[in-house]
């Protein structure tokens, strides 16, 4: 073989992934944005640009408001109790505890389950003929009511817990394995100048860990703007359009209710708040390591 | 071992209380799926979500697997399941060995410009979907795979792309550069060292992303219900479906059992290989 060869042949091998990577990545998303620029409905038509007006239609729509808003509620929430319940789990299962390979399996097992498949086991349990509150019931407990998955202003409480259940796990085992990147003598040198552990892990351990922790909010924080499968299992959006999110609202615009045009512009505005949040992430995270090869 | 005080042994109950109740917390989904999917409908009535059937009920599975009506077809889960089966081998093999190459070329034969093209695909892990979904449908079409299983298989293979070459350009990032140089110096060339130094070292890492893709394609809703069509519909989809078929009755036994047939496959893996699964989780997160 020619030198020559060689030097290209890299670049040959890898042309293909970026060629197609690029259009797959960077080429629809353009598309995209046209197709939210014309007048689309049932099909694709390119020959009726209208600009932005699918972009103000989409902002005057209540149901897209309200999607934002159910997105807004479910992340925090979601977010927040994910780190919370998962930081909580790693703490205690780092207390060199009895079978903790068995327990962090059991943790971590919703990751490997597809949210609809979770979705409809949860849909079981809160329904509120026969799940939560008929085992409530039967445990003596008659005046429980428990029916949030049916009421429009409390079902998507219902997505949150359901989300919560399937990824505390995961950031479980992020944390844990940040912890056991510390040092055990940072603690000692803390024990022997008096610290309680409590405090040892507010004021040592948790800022050591703070990377960690923020890789983790971004992970979940864009899994939860692109959820969607979990919610149309679980509530299919409803009752009504009560728990719809971007996610669902950009699906059902698009090929249930033939407004292909609109959905386009939805899911350009998922795009720009994922970009928002992961694309300084991103950056820092390339530039902050060294290029040495 | 020092005997432990009073407070200390206190608190070594409170962990177990704490980690125990958590068990219970992440099982309970699970032990009311299958106690349900054993159940007939009058079990289901009396009973409550903890009551354990009277007995091993296999007929829930039975009706789940191949008699279950969608609408008005009533052959069960099993077509999309073999749906599913014929759409995910292919896809995983495809984009793992792609992302092997890919990250072979970006780890030790970067180039100018590698590293930053690099950066920029790295942004299709984190894209929200949505925005291909509308263009792609379209191109499906232009191709004549649309509704189609083969269609879905491309779409996973260039959706799973920069994930899959993210994995294998840091894991081959770690392979001593001495040990390339050596065999360059020696006269191997680009293949000759790819097959004959990085791929005997790469079984870790190949399993981690053939775990990670299985995972993910098997249990792929958007994908599955905006691009198949009724011959092609992945398990996901069938079982949403299936679970949302309005009918006078509902067969909670039968969805239950439908759910834990479609989560099978990726649970059986989870347990068999979770070290691998887990690795992937952690890749994914920290990137770079």
């Amino acid at each position: 073989m020619s030198r020559t060869f060689e030097t290209v042949l890299p670049k040959l091998v890898i042309a293909p992934a970026f060629v197609l990577g690029f259009a797959f990545i960077y080429g629809l998303m353009i598309w995209n944005s046209v197709l939210s620029m014309t007048a689309s409905r049932m099909l694709p038509n390119y020959e009726t640009f209208v600009g932005p007006e699918q972009y103000a239609k989409l902002w005057e729509m209540d149901r897209w408001w309200l999607a934002l808003k159910n997105l807004g509620v479910f992340s925090v929430l979601y977010v927040g109790g994910s780190l919370a319940l998962g930081m909580a789990l790693a703490i205690v299962l780092d207390q060199k505890v009895r079978a903790e390979g068995t327990l962090r399996t059991i943790y971590l097992y919703p990751m490997a389950l597809s949210f609809i498949v979770t979705g409809t086991a949860w849909k079981w349990m809160l329904n509120p003929s026969l799940g939560l509150e008929k085992l409530m019931h039967d445990l003596g407990w008659s005046s429980f009511t428990f029916d949030w998955l049916v009421q429009g202003d409390t079902a998507i409480y219902c997505v949150v817990i359901a989300g919560i259940w399937q990824s505390a796990g995961f950031a479980m085992a992020l944390f844990l394995a940040g912890l056991r990147g510390i040092d055990d003598s940072l603690i000692k040198a803390a024990q022997i100048d008096g610290a309680s552990l409590p405090l040892i892990y507010w004021r040592v351990i948790l800022p050591i860990l703070r990377p960690v922790v923020f890789s983790t909010l971004m992970v979940l924080s864009h899994l939860s703007i692109k959820s969607f499968d979990l919610v149309m299992a679980l509530t299919g959006g409803g009752p009504g359009f009560s728990t719809d999110v971007p996610a669902t609202f950009m699906y059902v615009m698009s090929f249930t209710r033939g407004q292909i045009g609109l959905g386009a512009a939805s899911a350009t505005m998922m795009l720009a708040t994922v970009a928002a949040i992961v694309v300084p992430y991103l950056y820092s995270e390339l530039r902050s390591k060294p290029h040495d090869r | 071992m020092t005997a432990k005080t009073l407070p200390q042994q206190l608190a070594r109950v409170a962990i177990y209380a704490v980690l125990l109740l958590a068990a219970a917390f992440f099982l309970a989904p699970l032990y009311v799926m299958l106690a349900t999917s054993f159940k007939d409908a009058d079990e289901i009535r009396q009973g409550n979500l903890l009551s354990l059937p009277g007995s091993l009920n296999f007929d829930a599975w039975r009706a789940a697997w191949s008699e279950a009506c969608t609408g008005t077809d009533c052959r069960g889960l099993k077509p999309f399941f073999w749906n599913s089966v014929l759409m995910v081998v292919p896809a995983v093999l495809i984009s793992t060995l792609w992302g092997a190459l890919n990250g072979y070329v970006l780890s030790l034969w970067k180039f100018k410009g590698s590293e930053l093209l690099f950066g920029l695909m790295l942004f299709g892990v984190f894209m929200p979907f949505q925005v291909v979904l509308l263009p792609m449908s379209q191109i499906l079409g232009w191709l004549g795979i649309s509704s189609s299983v083969g269609g879905l298989i491309l779409v996973h293979c260039l959706a799973g792309l920069a994930g899959t070459t993210l994995f294998f350009r840091n894991y081959y990032a770690a392979i001593p550069k001495e040990l390339v140089n050596a065999a360059r110096i020696d006269g191997a060339g680009f293949w000759r060292i790819f097959f004959r130094i990085i791929v005997p070292l790469s079984t870790p890492i190949v399993m981690v992303t053939l775990i990670w893709q299985f995972t993910n394609i098997w249990n792929d809703f958007l994908f599955g219900v905006a691009f198949s069509g009724a011959d092609s519909k992945p398990i996901t989809v069938g079982l949403n479906n299936m679970v949302n078929t309005t009918s006078s009755v509902k067969a909670y036994n039968v969805d239950m059992a439908a759910a834990v047939i479609a989560g099978l496959p990726t649970m059986l893996i989870y347990v068999l290989a979770g070290q691998y699964f887990v690795k992937g989780l952690t890749a994914g997160a920290v990137k770079g």
